[in-house]
This record gives structure tokens, C-alpha cells and sequence, in this order.
């Protein structure tokens, strides 16, 4: 076959594409409306591929079992958690985070862990939502 | 601008550093007849970013993720030549088990990597509808390799002392579903590729290396094994469990019979690295023994144990793109290395640039230059930059100021004697 790409182009005129369109099929024209209706109920998100099995998203702290032993401090590759001295516990800045989720492992008491959300965009990288204590 | 004579026959193409066929900042000084390419200069150091400086502040455990952000498709070739190289420094074992998860993950990322690499290069001739079929297609191991390390591409599978996640025997149907998957689509991918007129008249005899240059100037990975070159690390020096897995060099002419060193047998190698590594992973699902998956799985006593060794230690791997080496240094005091050097294969893959490209026309730029799989980003290490002046160094005064530091060294660490350097 001289083309051989010609066969595959038109097998593919009669499939649905491979990509999920996640949030909407087309770009809103306003996001910010388009949140709001989707509140409202009016409009749906389409719904984005689900995580798998051990995906590293967004860290949980569990401040009661933190012992403050800074030994996720010394482990981070980022640098992005901080220690409070008075208090013996722990802050973590997700702006930093690289989700290796290293501090995890070292862990002693396993007060550590990653969960599954992954929308984290934000305009400000100190604010609350990026801010784990 | 150089001018010999009034009546100039050649003028000077600036191509880069930032141009629409490169994906990377890279910058070429084309000396041009017509159409033809006369002569070639490459200039890099665009894109240093200072990663080695920044991984002397941090130790061991914190480097193998600012290893893997040295290349994003390489995210796991180069943390696991550092680990590698500090097992070397710190003698560390690895368990038998770690060796073999460490070879398949390793394949998986090739599959990605030369799949990614065969729509780049369709991109640049063009033909993107082959750049969608086989972005398409990597979709598949790139899930794959989510459903076994929790990410796509930043993997952080990788220890000192073995690997962080085990393969259940709840994952191997999927690993098998996969690779049936490219098994089977395997031979669309390869007419395309190989059968395609299109793409036959772009590739053929263009950009050729030839087994001489290829070995004069070090080419590594499937740009030397294109021109003939038998070298590749998995065979010549068996690391990981490659010496238990059947495994050779892969050359043009296993598919083909001959031997060119042109953008096609680039493609062809590639192509049947990519099968290589499906039945490399299927051989280590079957033999892979049970036990432990790290050496030490306490960070703590294992970076104290890094810490008391002093030594130097060197770590390679067989990266899709050719083979990669980290250096490091621990002296036994510190828990950062006294030094971290890392060679990415871009680094030897652009001095072949020069003879592939003499000769080609202009428009062969692209694809020539994209032939050898570039990452500039991973290349970059040294840039002067001197107050506000950048200043470029010619070779002897690098030398000196290199004899320079190694007397430096040998003096603050009282080496006497070190004879002639």
C-alpha cells in the first residue's frame, strides 16, 4: 500500500474520538457561569477518568496522630513542608508539593497520606485550599 | 556573519534558539548554498537550570525526584542511574526482585518514549495524522504505567536499594491486556511506518550517519545502533536482571538487511526496540522471583548508612535515548553528595548532528535534527555567565580551568602526589 495511513483515516470518520471531554463537550464561554449553573443543577460536569489504585493526589494530614518528629521535613524533595515549633505538628504547602508522596513512607505513625482529588489549580499559592496543617 | 570574498556564493541560517521545529530551546548557524547545507554550528546552553548545583543541597532521597525531573519522559532512566550510582558509592544491595520490576518499568518507559518520539517525527514531516494514531497508542502504556506506579509520568517508583511498588499478581492481566494490545497493533504501526510512501520519501537516505562517523563521535542509543553500531548497556554491560533475559542488539538490518544510517533505519530500529521491550517485560513476568522489593525500607537508617560512606560511584542505564551516566561523590561526612554529575544521551547525540546534517537541504532540518530523539533540557550543564556578559569558553581554557579545579581538589583533600594530570 502506497498511503498507508488511508484505510486508518477513514476507519476513524465513523468513531466517537478517544479523548473524555472533561469538564464539557466545548470550552464554556464563561467559566465562571458555567460553575454556577452547574451548582444550580442546571448543567452537568462530564465526569473526568477515574483515578487508579495509588494515585497520588492531594495530601490528608491527620493532625491528632502526628507525633512532630520532622522526619517527612528531612525526606521532602521540595522542601515543601514547614515544622511549627510550639505547636510540635506540621504545615505542608501543596503549591510545593510533587506528590512523591516520600513522606508518606517515612512516616512512623502514618498520619500521611494521599488522596485521590487532583483539581487544585488556584489563582494564589498561599491560599487556604493549597495549604494542608 | 562570516564574508570571505565579494562574490559570497553561501550565506548564514540562524535557526533558534526558540524556533516552531524545535521543541526545545537549541540554536543551529546553518552556513547555506541555496538550498543545500554547507556547513553546520550548534550553540547550546539555553536552557541550563542549575540541577546538579541544586542537588548537592539535598541528600540522596530527595535527588531521585529532582532526578526525574531532569527529563520528563526519561522520569525514570535517571533516577534510576542515580540510584545506581550510589548503591555503586554506598554498596548497597539490591534485592533480586527489585531488579527485575526495575527492568520492567524501564521497558515500559521505552515503549512510551519511542512511541512518543515516532509521532514527533511525523509531526515534523508533516504527516500529522500519524502523530494522532500513535499518540493514541501510547495512551495505552501510559495508563498502564498509572494503574502500576499511582502517575503517568512522574513515576517515583525508584529507591536507593530497589524499587517503592510491587507488581501483585492482581496487575499482571492488565500488564498482559497491554501488551497484547501493542502485540497486535504492532504490525498496523509498522506499515505505516515502513510501507508509507510519504514517510519513505522524507527518510530515505537522508540524514545519514555512517558507521565510521557513528563511532568517532560517540553516538549512543538507537542513533549509533541505526549506523551499525553495536552498543547498547543492556548487553554489553548486563545490569538490573537484563543478564538473565534474552536480549540483543538491535540493528536495522534484522528487518531490512542492510544497513544505511538514514532517518529510515532510525525509524526501524525504533520500531523493533519497541517489540524488544514487550517480549523483555512478558520474559520478566515469567521468571521474576518473590521476595523483598527494597534492600532497606527504613529512609532513616538507610540515608545514615549512605552518610558514613565515603566513595565514588557511577550508574548507567540504557535510556530510550542512548545510555545515561550519573557520578556521584559521597565523602562520609555529609549526607548531600560532595558532587553529582549527570550525562544525559542528548550530549553525545549532537556532535552526529553535524555530518547527518552536512549536505541535506533545509527543509530536512527538522526531521534530521529530530531523528536523534533530542532533550535539550536534559543536556545543558555548564553556562558561564559572567556579570551581565555571557561568556562562551573555547575547549583549552575549559581544560585549564578543569586541570585547575582537579589541582584544587587534590589540595584541599591533602591527595599528594596525584602525578600529571
Amino acid at each position: 500500500m502506497r498511503f498507508a495511513m488511508i484505510p486508518e483515516l477513514l476507519m476513524q470518520m465513523f468513531k466517537k474520538p478517544f479523548t473524555n471531554r472533561f469538564p464539557a463537550k466545548y470550552i464554556p464561554s464563561s467559566t465562571t457561569k458555567f460553575l454556577e449553573d452547574v451548582e444550580k443543577g442546571k448543567t452537568k460536569i462530564i465526569p473526568p477518568v477515574e483515578t487508579p489504585h495509588g494515585f497520588r493526589g492531594k495530601i490528608v494530614y491527620d493532625k491528632e496522630k502526628c507525633i512532630g518528629c520532622r522526619l517527612c521535613i528531612k525526606v521532602c524533595p521540595s522542601n515543601a513542608i514547614e515544622y511549627k515549633p510550639d505547636e510540635k505538628k506540621i504545615k505542608i504547602y501543596v503549591a510545593r508539593c510533587t506528590f512523591c508522596s516520600q513522606c508518606n513512607d517515612v512516616c512512623p505513625v502514618k498520619c500521611l497520606n494521599m488522596s485521590n482529588e487532583f483539581l487544585l489549580a488556584d489563582a494564589e499559592k498561599y491560599s487556604q485550599t493549597l495549604i494542608v496543617e | 556573519m562570516r564574508r570571505k570574498t565579494t562574490s559570497k556564493t553561501t550565506y548564514t541560517l540562524p535557526i533558534g534558539p526558540i524556533h516552531p521545529a524545535f521543541k526545545e530551546p537549541v540554536m543551529f548557524e546553518f552556513e547555506i548554498d541555496g538550498e543545500k547545507i554547507v556547513d553546520v554550528d550548534v550553540s547550546l546552553g539555553q536552557v541550563h537550570r542549575g540541577i546538579e548545583w541544586a542537588g548537592m543541597q539535598r541528600n540522596p532521597i530527595q535527588i531521585l525526584y529532582l532526578a526525574e525531573r531532569i527529563c520528563g519522559i526519561c522520569s525514570f532512566s535517571h533516577p534510576i542511574a542515580f540510584a545506581r550510582a550510589v548503591e555503586n558509592a554506598a554498596n548497597i544491595e539490591v534485592p533480586e526482585r527489585a531488579e527485575y520490576l526495575r527492568v520492567i518499568h524501564g521497558e515500559l518507559e521505552r515503549i512510551a518514549s519511542h512511541i512518543l518520539w515516532a509521532g514527533v517525527a511525523a509531526h515534523e514531516i508533516g504527516f500529522d495524522s500519524v502523530l494522532y494514531l500513535t499518540w493514541r497508542m501510547r495512551e495505552k502504556v501510559l495508563d498502564l504505567t498509572e494503574y502500576l506506579t499511582g502517575n503517568r509520568v512522574t513515576k517515583a517508583m525508584i529507591t536507593i536499594g530497589g524499587v517503592r511498588r510491587d507488581i501483585t499478581k492482581d496487575n499482571i492481566p492488565k500488564i498482559r491486556e497491554t501488551l497484547e494490545y501493542y502485540k497486535k497493533n504492532f504490525e498496523k504501526l509498522r506499515h505505516v511506518f515502513l510501507d508509507d510512501k510519504t514517510i519513505k520519501l522524507r527518510s530515505k537516505n537522508c540524514g545519514i550517519l555512517t558507521f565510521e562517523d557513528a563511532l568517532k563521535l560517540c553516538a549512543v542509543g538507537p542513533t549509533a545502533r541505526a549506523s551499525g553500531v553495536k552498543k547498547d548497556v543492556r548487553v554489553d554491560q548486563a545490569y538490573a536482571a537484563y543478564g538473565d533475559l534474552d536480549i540483543k542488539h538491535i540493528t536495522p538490518d534484522i528487518l531490512t538487511g542492510e544497513i544505511n544510517g538514514d532517518v529510515y533505519d532510525r525509524i526501524v530500529v525504533r520500531l523493533l526496540e519497541v517489540k524488544q521491550s514487550i517480549d523483555l517485560i512478558e520474559q520478566c513476568i515469567d521468571k521474576m522471583p518473590s521476595g523483598d522489593i527494597v534492600s532497606e525500607p527504613k529512609i532513616p537508617k538507610l540515608l545514615s548508612a549512605i552518610k558514613k560512606n565515603a566513595g565514588e560511584g557511577i550508574g548507567r542505564h540504557e535510556a530510550p535515548r542512548g545510555e545515561v551516566i550519573h557520578y556521584v561523590k559521597l565523602d562520609g561526612e555529609n549526607e548531600k553528595p560532595y558532587t553529582w554529575k549527570a550525562r544525559a544521551p542528548t550530549y553525545n547525540n549532537i556532535l552526529p548532528w553535524i555530518p547527518m546534517l552536512k549536505g541535506e537541504q533545509i527543509a530536512d532540518i527538522p526531521i534530521v535534527a529530530a531523528s536523534t530523539d533530542p532533550c535539550i533540557s536534559c543536556t545543558n550543564r555548564v553556562l558561564i555567565i559572567n556579570k551581565k556578559h555571557r561568556k562562551i569558553m573555547s575547549r583549552e581554557q575549559l581544560h585549564r580551568l578543569s586541570v585547575e579545579k582537579t589541582r584544587r581538589l587534590m589540595k584541599t583533600h591533602h591527595i599528594i602526589g596525584g602525578g600529571t594530570i
